[in-house]
């Protein structure tokens, strides 16, 4: 165990915290991928890429800042950023899914030519996977494309396209050879949404606003070489993409800034006079996700230096979307919960309701729930965690002997 | 930056866990928890041969000066295998108790000592531990009396260190006439829990410490660092039976593993038991270099880690069906184990509350 900085880390960390005195008044006020980046998010994240704060180890012809990865010069950089409370940059699903897979499947000229723009915030991507009769069980996809004339031929309907509304691009996971079986048969499709026969259809959630998207494909034509490594890898690609979505949707730095929050909530609401972080049902209640925060924060560290010595890391990788997502769920809950009465006010009023913090928690607590959902249940995290992290047998399919005996 | 064990502390861990398999199978085990002393001679001679028993003295005093992260590795392994042996007290909390409180002379008369393992000690303190017994202790010179009870590690000790509310630490020969020692079974057999009285027992006087409070509290937070880590250990262990027996126990014709009842309470157990282990690694690190952190970490590591092994005991006896009750498969050694650790030292709600206090969120 080595955690010291060395003197080019602590230059680093001089630098940044230099840059961010001179510059951060310049941030956008959030960086979340719910609505397309303004020009201020633009001009910022322009900004982060010229100083190599953000895509620091993509590859400069990509657009990036072309450094070796080195995850203490990661961290150092998040942390700086997260404990000034100024954003390190857009965070989106192109962002975060799209450019690593691409980087680590796609062709040369798929890499030159959609990672650039995507980490600038210019391209704005959304997922196709899900389908209404395939959510869990996704490669039980049924939009499928056939060639004709140079071009596959889409046709099919998507949902939880989240961004769908305002995306350029679409990743998208189809059927392309309806004989090659239910895994071999798929390819990964790069489409432009502005194509003719895409319709998006908004789908209200619990939160009161349409964060997800119903999306229907007619006859959609794109060229042969917008697939992602060959025709038939879909399913191939879609599992390297997931691996970094689980990876998002458990980030161990978001535990720590939210948490952040609800401290800071929690000297200033007050039940009976009292600060609820003086009541001590409240407080042993933060103190315990205090403990379950910094675990998974120190976790994570050691995932990403397993990750620099190129280790697997196996099932301790694959805990990291349940474990995050439960108790980010468990901190807005508390943050509810202190709010009391006054936390019930829910009165979305567009853009303005951004500005009012009890409501910001209550959609937070509810959109958890779609995290604990998204990106694979915690019931399916569960089996993947048991069959592929720990290798526990599967549960028998309805065509196995002993399924055929009960 | 490196988030890890070192290849030696890696070699450390194997070559003990080696010698552990080798030497503590479950019927030594159960014949030394019949014995209650929390004891085994030959178990100790072999960590003293590991080099072990010394690890935390410095070098010049006879030791091999290593750190508390590589006492915590050593800790899970001893977890792990339900160990009996005093290694909270006699080789983690009382060199740092000497190391602190102890003259340069008493430093070299009691370390070499304890690094060849010729003396073993027991930890008693009369508060700053969370104790919740009546416990009281005062000096009449060199003169100790008084009555201490949830002493660690008393079963076989020759020496008892005991932490005084002046800021001051006696040390005793647990033989002196002046001693009575009750050493009572506890619900974990490998280790007891114990009483002392003492009536004008004779006390060698070690007010050394340059701040006495700061070093207190860093002597029980290493030993709550320490507990955490074996509770982790043993946490593990019945993780890894668990797993193996849910893969193997075949019911409806079926590995009781593929039905998504026990698939998903495995998969509930590793995601909680996983990060605990970077936890402890950080907590015990920040007791080693990062001063600032270190007092958090022990309290935050000892609270979660507690929490998370008492629902790893019970799921994990309860996914064993009725075996998992029985004395035949003596998995409640290590829930046993997790319960003792949970409550030494201070349990969860306790080491919370003093987390509470070190930022401020409590008038102390």
């Amino acid at each position: 165990m080595d955690l010291s900085y060395g003197p080019r880390y602590l230059a680093l960390r001089e630098e940044v915290r230099d840059f961010i005195k001179q510059y951060g008044d310049q941030s956008p006020r959030t960086g979340g991928g719910r609505k397309r980046p303004d020009k201020r998010a633009l001009d910022w994240q322009r900004l982060l890429l010229q100083r190599g704060y953000f895509a620091r180890t993509i590859p400069k012809e990509y657009g990036g800042f072309g450094l070796p990865l080195d995850v203490m010069e990661l961290a150092i950089i998040a942390d700086e950023f997260s404990t000034a409370g100024v954003s390190a940059g857009i965070m989106n699903q192109g962002i975060s899914m799209l450019v690593p897979t691409l980087l680590e499947v796609g062709s040369r000229e798929q890499c030159a030519k959609w990672i650039g723009p995507t980490i600038r915030g210019e391209v704005i991507w959304c997922q196709g996977y899900s389908e209404p009769g395939s959510g869990s069980d996704l490669a039980a996809v049924k939009t499928h494309a056939y060639v004709d004339d140079g071009r596959f031929v889409i046709n099919g309907q998507k949902i939880w396209t989240s961004s769908a509304h305002f995306a350029d691009m679409m990743f998208l996971l189809c059927r392309t050879d309806a004989d090659k079986g239910k895994h071999g048969g798929l390819s990964y499709l790069l489409i432009p949404m502005s194509a003719e026969g895409i319709e998006v259809r908004p789908l209200i959630t619990m939160t009161g606003r349409a964060e997800f998207n119903e999306t229907f494909l007619t006859n959609v034509r794109v060229p042969i070489d917008q697939t992602v490594m060959q025709r038939g890898d879909g399913w191939h690609v879609a599992n390297v993409t997931s691996k970094y979505e689980r990876l998002l949707l458990g980030d161990p730095n978001k535990l720590a800034h939210r948490l952040a929050r609800v401290i800071e909530l929690m000297r200033r609401t007050s039940l009976i006079g009292v600060p609820t972080i003086e009541i001590p049902e409240y407080r042993d209640r933060l103190l315990k996700l205090q403990g379950e925060v910094l675990a998974s924060k120190f976790h994570g560290l050691r995932l990403l230096s397993e990750q620099s010595r190129d280790e697997e890391s196996g099932v301790r990788r694959l805990i990291v979307k349940l474990n995050g997502t439960m108790i980010a769920y468990r901190l807005s809950s508390l943050a509810v919960d202190v709010l009391g009465a006054a936390g019930l006010s829910y009165e979305p009023k567009g853009e303005a309701l951004e500005d009012d913090e009890a409501t910001t928690w209550q959609i937070d607590n509810m959109y958890d729930i779609g995290l604990i959902i998204g990106g694979g249940s915690s019931n399916i995290q569960k089996n993947i965690i048991g069959e592929r992290g720990l290798g526990l047998p599967r549960e028998p399919t309805a065509n196995t002997k002993s399924a055929q005996k009960v | 930056m490196e988030f890890g064990l070192s290849n030696e502390q890696q070699l450390l861990e194997s070559s003990l866990r080696r010698f552990l398999e080798g030497e503590l199978s479950i019927e030594r085990l159960r014949k030394v928890a019949g014995i209650g002393t929390g004891f085994d001679a030959a178990l100790w001679e072999g960590l003293v041969g590991q080099g072990i028993v010394g690890f935390l003295v410095p070098e010049h005093f006879g030791g091999t000066g290593l750190a508390l992260l590589d006492a915590a590795v050593v800790a899970e392994s001893l977890g792990y295998h339900v160990t009996p042996l005093p290694f909270l007290a006699s080789v983690v909390m009382a060199p740092l108790t000497l190391m602190s409180f102890g003259s340069e002379a008493q430093q070299a008369e009691w370390l070499p000592k304890i690094a060849s393992g010729e003396v073993k000690m027991s930890m008693a303190f009369v508060d700053g531990a969370g104790q919740t017994g009546c416990n009281s202790a005062w000096l009449k010179g060199n003169m100790l009396s008084g009555h201490l009870t949830g002493v660690l590690d008393a079963g076989a000790a020759s020496h008892v260190l005991v932490l005084l509310t002046d800021g001051r630490a006696a040390l005793v020969d647990a033989h002196d006439t002046g001693v009575t020692v009750d050493v009572h079974a506890s619900i974990d057999r490998t280790r007891p829990i114990s009483s002392y009285a003492f009536s004008g027992a004779k006390a060698i006087i070690l007010d050394a410490a340059a701040d006495a409070h700061e070093a207190a509290t860093r002597v029980i937070d290493a030993g709550r660092l320490v507990l955490a880590a074996d509770t982790l250990g043993a946490a593990q262990f019945m993780f890894d039976r668990a797993l193996d027996y849910s893969k193997e126990r075949v019911q409806f014709d079926r590995a009781i593993g593929s039905f998504q009842a026990v698939k998903h309470t495995i998969a509930d157990l590793a995601t909680m038991l996983e990060p605990c282990r970077a936890l402890v690694w950080y907590a015990a690190y920040a007791q080693d270099a990062l001063p600032e952190e270190a007092r958090i970490m022990a309290l935050h590591a000892k609270a979660h880690v507690s929490e998370v092994g008492r629902e790893v005991a019970r799921l994990t006896t309860e996914l064993h069906g009725g075996m998992g009750f029985t004395d035949l498969l003596g998995l409640h050694y290590w829930f046993k184990r997790i319960a003792f650790d949970r409550q030494i030292l201070g349990a969860p709600e306790y080491c919370r509350r003093e987390a509470a206090k070190v930022q401020g969120w409590l008038v102390a």
